[in-house]
Formats: C-alpha cells, sequence, structure tokens
C-alpha cells in the first residue's frame, strides 16, 4: 500500500511540477537557438532538449521522498511517523469469583536504533529505563514497561499482580471495553491486543516512515559515508574498496582490450582466424560472466587474481567482435583506394583499416567497460576480501542498510563517471564519428 | 609510351542457383598514352567491372590486361583511381589525404612538400589543407581525391562516376577541372559516366556499351573535349555537331534500355 502511496506522489510530482514550474519558470520552457523557429517539436527529435528545471525537480522529488518515509531529521514535510513515548492502558483482570480490579500499563516506546544514536559528548545511546510506577490498589497492580519503535510486546501483566494468571485471573477489558482473547482494540498510540491464551500485548503505531533498518535517512547515510572515509569498513576505508574494484576493472578490461583487438581484427582480416575464433566466441559470447564466476573462484581462488581473469573474459568477447565489425564496417572503396595509391597490406591495415575501425572499437569499449563495472561488484558480491560488492554484501550481513546505500551510490556514480569519460575520450580521439 | 591495352576481356560470374552473368564479352581495346575516354552505357552494362580489371580489383575469366607490356595482375600505383564518394580517409587532413600516396612509398613529407602543395593549388584547396576531410563539402571532397590521385603519378587514371553526387553547378566546374587536369599532365584516363553530356564533355573517345552481355556497342571520336580545355563548357555544348551526337547516344542507350526492361517483362 505504502509503495502504491509513493507510486501515486511521485506521477503526482511529475504533473504538477510541471504546471508549476510552467508559471515560475517560464524561461526554462522557452525553445532555445534555432529551434525556436520550428513550428514542429513533438516528433522532431532533434528539437528537444532536457529541461533542466526538470532534471533538477527530479532529483530534489526523490531526495524528498526519501526524507519524507524515513525518520530523518531534515526540516522537510514527512508522513506520519511512529509513536514515540510514554502511553498507558488500563486492563480489567477478573477472578473465578467474579471480582475484579483495573490496572494501568504504562509503555514507554523508545526509537529502534537508540544504541546507533550519539548523544553530545558521543557515547551511543542506551534503551530507557522501564517508567515508575505506583503498584496501586487492589490485586491487580499497575504496570511499567518498555518497547522499541516498529517492535511488539507481549505483556504478562500478572507478573507483579497479586493473583497470577494460572491461579485464574483472567483480563475480560482493556481501556474498559471487553475484550476476547484474539481481539484486537486501536487506540491513537498503537494497537492493544490479547493473545489467543489472553495475554494483552501492545504494538506502537509504526505511520508510514520505515524504519533504519529498511531504509536509513539521507543524513544518517551521509554520515556513515564520512565514517566509512575515516573509519573504513573490515579493514579497509571507502576509498580503499572503491580503488581495489576500478582497479580490477581497469586490468581486466585492458588484458581484454589487448587480446580481444588484434583477434578481431584477424577474424576480420583472414579465413582461418575467422574460422578458428568463431566457434569459441559464438559460443563464449552469451554466457554471462556472472555464470564463470563459480568455476574461477575454484580455478584461482577470490583473490585479485580471479577477478582480473574474471573481468578479462567479460570485456574479451565484445572488445572481439567490436574489433570484427570495425573491419567489416570499411568501405571497400577505401581499401581499393589505398591499394591503388600503393599501400602494403601492412600499410592498409595500420592507415586504413585500424583509424577506420576505431569507432566500433570505442563503441565496444564503452559496452565492455559498463559490463565489467557491474560483473566487478557482482564477483565481489560471491566471494573478495575487499571492494565495494564486498563492502555492500558484509553489511548486509550485519544489516548495515547505511553501509549498502553508501555502496549502491558510489558504484552508480562511478558507472555514470566512466559512461561520461568514455565518451568524452571518443569525442577528442574520433571527431570523424558520425559525420561521414 | 604508356599504352593500355585491353585484350579480349570477358568476365562470367557464377551465381549461386548454378546459373552465370556474362559481365563482359570478348572486349578489346587499345587505349593510347595521354588518351581521355569516356565509357557510358545503361546499367549492368559491365563498366565498373571493366574498371575493376583495369584497376587489378578483379581477375579476368578471359584475356588480359597489359600497361606498357606489363601483365596487370593487382593494383598498384601506375593505376590511380578516383571513386566516387568516400574512399577519402576521413581520420587524415587533407594535405594527409594528398601526400597518402608519397607517404606509402615512404618519400618524406619535405620530399613530396613541393608537389603536394602544388596540387592542393592546382585544385583550388590551398586554404583548405589543414581542415579535415568531413569538414568540406562533396565538390571539394573530390577535388581532394583528384589530387590524391595525380600525387602519386599514375601512368593512367580510371574514374569511376567521379561526379555522379555532385550538384550540377558543381558537376560542371569539376568536368573544367578534369579537362584542365588532363591537358596539364597528359595523363590517360578512363572515366565512367552516367551523364551523356559527361560524356560527350570529357571524351576524348567515347565508348558506349552495351549489356548482356557486357561488350562495346559503339566508339565515337569527338571534338568537344579539345574545344573544352580551358573553355566555357557551356560553348561547346552550341557547337553545331554536339545537340546530333548527343540525340543519337541518348537514343542508343534509350532504346537499349526499352530492350532491357521489354527482356524483363517478358522473362517475368
Amino acid at each position: 500500500m505504502t509503495g502504491l502511496l509513493v507510486l501515486a506522489l511521485y506521477v503526482g510530482a511529475f504533473f504538477g511540477s510541471f504546471y508549476l514550474a510552467r508559471i515560475v519558470f517560464k524561461s526554462a520552457f522557452e525553445k532555445k537557438g534555432f529551434n525556436k523557429l520550428k513550428t514542429v517539436t513533438f516528433g522532431d527529435e532533434s528539437a528537444i532538449t532536457a529541461n533542466r528545471v526538470a532534471s533538477v525537480v527530479s532529483v530534489i522529488t526523490v531526495f524528498w521522498l526519501w526524507v519524507a518515509f524515513t525518520n530523518s531529521a531534515i526540516p522537510l514535510p514527512k508522513f506520519p511517523g511512529p509513536f514515540s513515548g510514554d502511553m498507558s492502558f488500563t486492563y480489567t483482570a477478573q477472578l473465578e469469583d467474579g471480582t475484579s480490579d483495573d490496572a494501568t500499563v504504562t509503555m514507554r516506546v523508545y526509537r529502534e536504533d537508540i544504541q546507533q544514536t550519539l548523544d553530545a559528548e558521543g557515547n551511543p545511546g542506551r534503551e530507557p529505563d522501564a517508567p515508575e510506577v505506583e503498584p496501586g490498589e487492589g490485586f491487580a497492580k499497575n504496570d511499567g514497561l518498555t518497547v522499541a519503535r516498529y517492535s511488539f510486546k507481549v505483556i504478562n501483566v500478572w507478573s507483579n499482580d497479586e493473583v497470577s494468571k494460572r491461579d485464574g485471573s483472567t483480563v475480560v477489558a482493556i481501556n474498559g471495553q471487553p475484550v476476547a482473547p484474539g481481539d484486537k482494540i486501536k487506540v491513537p498510540e498503537g494497537t492493544i491486543g490479547l493473545t489467543d491464551k489472553g495475554t494483552p500485548t501492545f504494538e506502537p503505531a509504526v505511520g508510514l516512515r520505515m524504519a533504519r533498518l529498511y531504509l536509513p535517512a539521507p543524513e544518517v547515510v551521509f554520515q556513515r559515508f564520512i565514517w566509512l572515509n575515516q573509519e573504513g569498513y573490515q579493514g579497509y576505508t571507502l576509498l580503499e574498496h572503491t580503488w581495489y574494484s576500478l582497479k580490477r576493472v581497469v586490468l581486466g578490461f585492458l588484458i581484454g582490450a589487448v587480446v580481444g583487438v588484434p583477434i578481431g581484427y584477424a577474424m576480420g582480416l583472414t579465413g582461418w582466424a575467422r574460422g578458428w575464433f568463431d566457434p569459441i566466441v559464438e559460443f563464449m559470447r552469451p554466457i554471462p560472466p556472472l555464470a564463470l564466476i563459480p568455476l574461477i573462484i575454484i580455478w584461482f581462488g577470490i583473490g585479485e587474481v580471479g577477478k582480473v581473469v574474471l573481468l578479462f573474459l567479460a570485456a574479451l568477447w565484445i572488445m572481439i567482435i567490436a574489433a570484427r565489425s570495425g573491419v567489416s564496417g570499411v568501405a571497400i572503396s577505401k581499401v581499393h583506394a589505398a591499394y591503388s595509391l600503393g599501400a602494403s597490406k601492412w600499410q592498409i591495415l595500420s592507415k586504413v583499416i585500424v583509424p577506420n575501425s576505431l569507432p566500433d572499437i570505442f563503441t565496444g569499449a564503452r559496452v565492455a567497460m559498463g559490463v565489467c563495472w557491474g560483473t566487478v561488484v557482482a564477483a565481489e558480491l560471491v566471494a573478495a576480501n575487499v571492494g565495494l560488492g564486498k563492502m555492500i554484501v558484509t553489511a548486509s550481513k550485519f544489516q548495515l542498510t547505511d553501509i549498502i546505500i553508501v555502496g549502491i551510490i558510489i558504484i552508480g556514480i562511478i558507472g555514470f563517471a566512466i559512461e561520461v569519460g568514455m565518451r568524452a575520450l571518443e569525442n577528442w580521439l574520433i571527431p570523424w564519428k558520425g559525420k561521414v | 609510351m604508356s599504352e593500355l591495352l585491353i585484350k579480349d576481356i570477358s568476365m562470367r560470374f557464377d551465381l549461386p542457383n548454378g546459373g552465370h552473368v556474362q559481365a563482359l564479352k570478348n572486349v578489346t581495346l587499345d587505349i593510347k598514352s595521354g588518351e581521355l575516354m569516356s565509357v557510358l552505357g545503361p546499367s549492368g552494362c559491365g563498366k565498373t567491372t571493366l574498371l575493376n580489371i583495369v584497376a587489378g580489383f578483379l581477375a579476368p575469366t578471359e584475356g588480359q590486361i597489359m600497361l606498357e607490356d606489363e601483365v596487370v595482375h593487382g593494383p598498384g600505383p601506375e593505376r590511380g583511381m578516383v571513386f566516387q564518394q568516400g574512399a577519402l580517409f576521413e581520420w587524415m587532413s587533407v594535405r594527409d589525404n594528398v601526400s597518402f600516396g608519397p607517404d606509402m612509398k615512404g618519400m618524406s613529407r619535405a620530399e613530396s612538400k613541393e608537389n603536394v602543395e602544388h596540387l592542393l593549388d592546382v585544385v583550388g584547396l590551398q586554404d583548405f589543407k589543414e581542415k579535415a576531410v568531413y569538414e568540406l563539402s562533396g565538390g571539394m571532397q573530390q577535388r581532394v581525391a583528384l589530387a590524391r590521385c595525380l600525387a602519386n603519378d599514375p601512368d593512367v587514371i580510371l574514374m569511376d562516376e567521379p561526379l555522379g553526387a555532385l550538384d550540377a553547378l558543381t558537376r560542371e566546374k569539376m568536368q573544367s577541372l578534369v579537362l584542365d587536369l588532363w591537358k596539364d599532365t597528359g595523363k590517360t584516363i578512363i572515366l565512367i559516366t552516367h551523364s551523356v553530356e559527361e560524356a560527350l564533355l570529357l571524351g576524348e573517345r567515347l565508348l558506349v556499351m552495351a549489356p548482356r552481355p557486357g561488350r562495346v556497342h559503339k566508339e565515337y571520336r569527338l571534338p568537344f573535349a579539345d574545344m573544352g580545355v580551358g573553355n566555357d563548357l557551356r560553348e561547346v555544348k552550341k557547337d553545331p555537331e554536339y545537340a546530333p551526337t548527343r540525340e543519337e547516344i541518348l537514343e542508343m542507350i534509350w532504346n537499349m534500355e526499352e530492350e532491357i526492361m521489354g527482356r524483363t517483362e517478358e522473362s517475368a
């Protein structure tokens, strides 16, 4: 249900901010440059430019949803949170002879993540003491208990009573309302009920926000990010985890390219090489690198060599196919022209085929880098000593969701940076791409 | 003298379904040094196949090509090619494209510089030599292709519809350029074209080919190329002989096309 609410809010934000932004940021909706003079833009993809206001609002929306559904300290509108603090209810106990007595239960609901918070002196928080209560009159005595948010407590109200449950004392009413075993009563602070055996229970109201275990607030994740840089996790700082993952990717990719590109050229240039490598390439290409992880671990262990071999295999087939299609993309008239100008076979390769295939090789390299980055994280998830994937999977075993989220964000940023970097390199090295 | 002999060339392509296409049958030609020969014909008459055989990209099933008493076995720098389009090297500047041939021979840039600069002047691209070829217009690109071919100082220049992709105005200018280059360098040129006008204006000798099988249908000796050197080509077109010759050739090719159409309709 909460999921549907998130979806509805997101869709609402999409359209709502559109109508709002059209009034507030008029200039962002004006067509720029030559597009100003185009009367037809719907259907003309080249006339569409990304509306930067939309991009900013989009990021803010995701961030706000994140805040709104967590117990964040950031002052943004938030959804009703879980109940926290003291509440009390009365129960009526009845003996077999019909005499009854009322007593009060005071529940102290505390933050579920109290041990992960720090006070002003930097000491971790502790679970609060149970509220002190007067025992009161009658055979049923008042109780004081604690319970964490998002949690559930079975209350043995008879523990301090004069007549125990075994001796025939039963709870017949809560807050004056008659109840039978299995019943539940809603109060603003949560749900009070009786178990099937007749013991009172209390479940504090959770609201719509998510517990820290499921989705930590943004500032919690940010603090964890700082902490990971200073203290590190599993013996390595965040930078070291990232560096190890990146190093594996770059190394595996480079070896894959250095081996794959010449093989691809050979396949495009000689029938023997094409016949030789075709079955291998066609067989290996559809196998996802992840499927090779178990074999790689058996052969090479969980160390660096195994990772680099796996990434080499992930990049190799992509680079072979890219180089091969680069050769097949050379216009025959260029080759003929070069031969007619007196070029030797070696010169044809180095002066015509290699430069002409660069655009294809670069496209392949971009794909291969993306696949390698995805594969390294997955490989580290399975087994590794260090790396972003290793950090995430270890954190998940200790339910440190904030570390998992830090890891995911770093993986996303680096994947994005790789793509942007490769594009920039491509524009710089192959200015003629797409202009011929 | 660099005499080009096309001796009894036949070309048969086997088809995968067991049949075959006779692209050329017993084509014999004797092309004198310094001759400018244009080749015209309906599509499928084998003119491009003939050019590829002369260039050495294809081996004929029968007959042989001889240049200066040497049998042609493959492509070589003594037979330069100018293609319709897309045969320039985009990753090189205009100058590097032009000096490609000398570079391949192992000539240093210092040695080839004078010739390359001269050719850039001749084709009028001195101001564009540092540009990348993809930045040039189609006509300029063909000027680069001409200069690149000439830089290698070939004995024969083979042109495969070099001006086919250009607009009419650029095309006319380029036709004048081709004529001037021909006169200045004295090269033997074989030019394949689809345009009857171009074949008339540029062909000192004009070959009309016929299809199925590809063969020489008729040969003309024409005065227009000589007239056109250094002159306005539009003046040449006013020559009293020009229009009747054009009509005659057009009629000839028209009939061939009709015949092809008729035959395909019959077989269909």
